[in-house]
């Protein structure tokens, strides 16, 4: 058997561990893009601000591809895949065949056409380690930069430049940051504690305008009409699947790849994980990319699996985020913004003066959703009860609890979990 | 694997498995000097859990799970799970993203607030049974094998 994965982030990881939990001996290579081992991707932003330095961006222990005998290619990019001859095409026109072939490309952020952008040097997107590099090697003579997009990427690109001592407006087109993760009043919380730490957040505004003479920036024109001096530009708008190198392979290909419950493609012998792919939602069930780090590496993991011959099935994709915000904690996880009319019950804690709020969200007496803002703790609890569809109708009114625990649930349930597995003698 | 498992039937909830992973995990091993003169007191890795005044308790922790969800969660590649099944955080590289807090359906892991770094059970490495099983007075903490 002759592996072959395309891509070297948390999915191809996974997938790499699962491989080698059955087929100790197969020939298993690994194709990057990037001239870097294995990393901590969400740690470009802790790179950027100076929390972490170089040695810490490693994913892996060193000897990890030697102990498993992974052949890395490094800064090799595939460009075509060819699935009747059962082999990949190189940038440097080399082939390489495969029996089962894996394709964890992650993502490719997102760079709209914006009047004025072509040309000008301090542009730049934040999903690589190289971006980093390249946005803190000018860092010294940034002033203000703007970010455009109030994600995820577009906070902590933010939050590291501001670490830096930079200016940073972050300029967000809906009615909120974090608007895919977050409600509204955690949105709001933690846009409030950017702006009192001195990051200025516009929202229901866009950039239209890079303006500036020949390379050099001198600011932004929004759709309200306003303008903003600045000397830098983010875009951090998304990322979409790095998935045209498939065009012509025949692989289907929707936003993502499309993969079942067992990360296969539509073809056989051909797999996707993690950003790249278009695998099934866990409460829809409907085929979309989740561009979600455990996530990832749960699909590698199934993918990994089902490519030595194991089993492994896809309970689906559960989006969840952890980031912290100036100090302020926050974890959300599946349906935070229920629509009204769908049949959701909504639990709601709020204290947003001292940037506290938690959110539970139900659906026929299970959980679904969860938004948690400056406490935090112990919020798997949540994650495991929406995974394993728990009724919580006996315990629903201490959902909200600071101090919620397995003490709320049924006994039986929390025996399961902790208690010992022989009989009891009780 | 061997596990720490919790019978709640016999626990007197005196909290003792707490101070015991606190002393263990301290850099004098000695209660009172970990509680009174270390400059940083550790964290407990194990949770006692208690309802209705004390009628109900029982101490959690740490299932070294086959697929550590936190293992999965983890951006920094701090967690590991060895080849004797124990899932431990390296604290070097662990960034504070509170990830695994989020993905451990156990509620096991706890974070250092202070040192932003995530806190979870070592089966203590230095012990032939972790501390918390040894100072339980009631038994109601057993260290055997299990499936989960």
């Amino acid at each position: 058997m002759n592996y072959v994965i395309i891509g070297n982030s948390v999915a191809a990881v996974g997938a790499m561990r699962a491989i080698r939990g059955i087929d100790k001996e197969s020939g298993i290579t690994v194709i990057s893009r990037e001239r870097y081992q294995a990393y901590g991707r969400p740690l470009i932003s802790y790179l950027l601000g100076g929390l972490i330095n170089e040695k810490r961006m490693a994913y892996l222990p060193p000897d990890f591809c030697e102990k498993n005998k992974i052949n890395l290619l490094l800064e090799s990019e595939a460009v075509s895949v060819d699935a009747k001859a059962k082999s990949i095409k190189l940038r440097n026109g080399d082939q390489i065949k495969y029996d089962r072939l894996l394709i964890a490309t992650g993502g490719d952020p997102f760079v709209p056409p914006i009047q004025g952008l072509a040309g000008k040097e301090r542009v730049f997107t934040f999903t690589t380690w190289d971006d980093a590099a390249k946005l803190k090697a000018v860092s010294a003579e940034i002033e203000h930069a703007v970010v455009i997009g109030g994600g995820l990427i577009g906070l902590k690109a933010a939050e590291g430049l501001h670490l830096l001592g930079k200016k940073v407006t972050i300029v967000e087109l809906a009615d909120r940051v974090l608007s895919a993760a977050f409600d509204k009043p955690a949105g709001r919380i933690i846009a409030k504690k950017m702006k009192t730490n001195g990051i200025d957040v516009i929202t229901e505004d866009t950039v239209t305008t890079i303006n500036g003479n020949g390379s050099v920036i001198s600011g932004v024109t929004l759709k309200s009409g306003d303008t903003i001096d600045c000397d830098t530009v983010i875009v951090a708008i998304g990322v979409r699947p790095a998935a045209s190198f498939l065009n012509g392979s025949g692989i289907e290909v929707n936003r993502g790849v499309l993969v079942n419950d067992h990360m296969q493609t539509s073809i056989k012998n051909i797999y996707a994980a993690g950003d790249v792919a278009e695998a099934s939602d866990f409460f829809t069930g409907q085929k979309n990319p989740m561009p979600i780090w455990p996530d990832a590496y749960i699909q590698g993991d199934v993918a990994g699996t089902d490519m030595a011959g194991g089993d492994k099935k896809y309970a689906g994709g559960l989006a969840m985020n952890s980031i912290e915000f100036f100090k302020v904690p926050t974890i959300s996880m599946g349906i935070t913004n229920p629509a009204d009319d769908g049949g959701f019950e909504v639990l709601l804690y709020q204290e947003p003066e001292n940037y506290c709020y938690r959110k539970i969200v139900l659906k026929e007496n299970c959980l679904v959703g969860a938004v948690l803002v400056g406490v935090v703790d112990r919020a798997g609890i949540f994650s495991g009860l929406i995974r394993e569809k728990v009724d919580v109708t006996p315990f629903k009114d201490s959902l909200l609890d600071a101090g919620f625990g397995f003490v709320n649930l049924p006994r039986d349930v929390r025996n399961r979990l902790f208690a010992p597995q022989r009989k009891q003698q009780f | 694997m061997k596990r720490v498992y919790s019978l709640e039937d016999v626990c007197i909830g005196c909290h003792l498995c707490e101070v015991a992973c606190i002393t263990e995990h301290s850099i004098s091993k000695e209660p009172v000097k970990a509680f009174m003169r270390e400059a940083e007191r550790p964290i407990s890795r194990c949770t006692v859990e208690e309802s209705d005044g004390g009628a109900v308790s029982f101490s959690t922790t740490c299932r070294h799970c086959d697929e550590p969800a936190c293992l999965q969660a983890c951006i920094s590649g701090a967690i590991s799970k060895d080849e004797n099944g124990r899932v431990t955080i390296d604290t070097e590289k662990c960034v504070g993203c509170w990830s695994c807090v989020m993905a451990c359906p156990f509620g096991s892991v706890q974070r250092n607030t202070e040192k932003k770094r995530a806190n979870k059970c070592d089966l203590c490495p230095d012990r032939e049974r972790p501390a918390c099983v040894d100072a339980c007075p009631n038994r109601a903490l057993v260290f055997e094998k299990g499936e989960k």
